[in-house]
Order: structure tokens, then sequence, then C-alpha cells
């Protein structure tokens, strides 16, 4: 098993009631799983979108993008910059 | 050249970024300001709250900066985004840019602008007059597979 830490900014922290969650997923799970797994918990993590945008480590990255020990999963609702 | 850009807490001076760009070759130097207007819909508003991932959002910033003045060989760019709590009128982002023709420092100020919208982890809150308050619907930013 590996930790990493999920991070929840504007609408999806609201939803969640905190900014940051410490996730223990299997070795060789991706973003995806990751996902699947917070949602498989129940409310209020159920009320995050199937396929939300990412960010491992402050890059965007695709769901299929495996983690490793200690990465940064950012959960980015639509981005309202300017 | 030099390319500026970061995220800051404190109230944007145009003045202060204007004076960040330009230089005797050239001929074109041009300011946009995104200021917080007083409306969203018909609803009157009284403020916005922009809240970053701040970590990312430098990084994409530059990124956004290092593009623009990249592509359109302008000399000099900055661009500034404030974040935190801000009343209507307030400066929420500037981008100055120089270069030795207007096309080009026009250009690159509208893809800085357009870009941010796409894809800064920023968001924000609008606080309307009736108490209310509600995050701005945004753009579902494009995943980019890491090389």
């Amino acid at each position: 098993m590996a930790t990493v830490t999920a991070l929840f900014f504007a609408a999806y922290r609201d939803l969640v009631g905190s900014g940051s969650v410490a996730v223990e997923v299997p070795d060789g799970a991706t973003v995806a799983d990751l996902v699947a797994s917070l949602r498989g918990r129940g409310a209020p993590f159920d009320g995050l979108p199937s396929e939300p945008a990412v960010a491992v480590n402050r890059s965007y990255a695709a769901h299929s993008e495996p983690l490793r020990a200690g990465d940064e999963v950012a959960f980015i609702p639509p981005v309202a910059g300017g | 050249m030099s390319v500026h850009a970061a995220l800051t807490v404190d109230p944007v001076e145009p003045a202060a970024v204007l004076g960040c760009v330009g230089g005797s070759g050239d001929g074109a130097v041009i300011l946009f300001l995104g200021t917080v207007r007083d409306h969203a819909d018909g609803r009157p508003v009284l403020g916005i709250r922009y809240d970053a991932y701040e970590a990312m959002a430098s990084d994409v910033l530059r990124e956004i900066a290092g593009e623009a003045a990249d592509r359109w060989g302008v000399d000099d760019l900055t661009v500034i985004h404030r974040t935190g709590e801000l009343s209507v009128g307030e400066v929420s982002v500037a981008i100055a840019v120089s270069s030795p023709h207007r096309a080009e420092a026009y250009d690159a100020s509208r893809f800085v602008i357009e870009e941010i919208k796409k894809r800064l982890p920023v968001w924000k809150k609008e606080r309307y007059a009736d108490g209310q308050d509600s995050w701005v619907q945004g753009t579902t930013p494009e995943p980019v597979p890491r090389s």
C-alpha cells in the first residue's frame, strides 16, 4: 500500500469539508483508482465528479497516471481565474 | 527580455506593473487590467474572493507568461494575479507587455488572459448584495499528460 494526499479546493473543499485527506491506495494504483476509492467512501465524497480534473504533484494529469507514495493529488474544480 | 509572473494577496498597483516592462527598443507598451464588476447576470455583486492552489498556480502562471513571450517574441511581460477578498473595482489581474510593434503586444496579452481562464488553478466566489455567495462556474482544464 502507498499513502497519497488528496487536496480539495473551492467547491470541492466546501463539499468534502476539508482541504486535505490522506488516502491509502494499493501499489500500482492510478488516479482513476484513487477517485473511485474516495467516491466509494460514500457521503460527502460521493458528491465528487467521477472524472474530475486532477493535478499530480502540481501538474495536470490524466486519470491513467500511476501514483506513488507521497504523491499530492489535487482535485481541480472548473477554474475561474482572471 | 524579462518575464515576470506572480500571485499576490496585496492590492495590485497598475503603475508598478507597467513599470516592469518597456525599453528603448519598444514602440508599444500595453496594460490590461481585470477588475471586479458590480453585477453578475443582473445580480448586484459586492465583491469576489479568489482562492488559489498557490504552489501550482505560481508555476502555471509562469508557464503561461513564458509561452506568450516566446510565441510572440515580445520584449517584456509581467502578469500579476490577486488572491483573497476583493471589492468592486479592485484589480484582480494585471498584464503588462512591451514589444517593438503593437500587434505582438496585444496578441501576447490576450493569450495570457485567455490561458489564465483555461488552466490557472484559481477559483472565485461572488458575494451578492442579498447576502448570498456562490462559486463562479468555470472552465474544466484539459489534463496535459506529462512527458
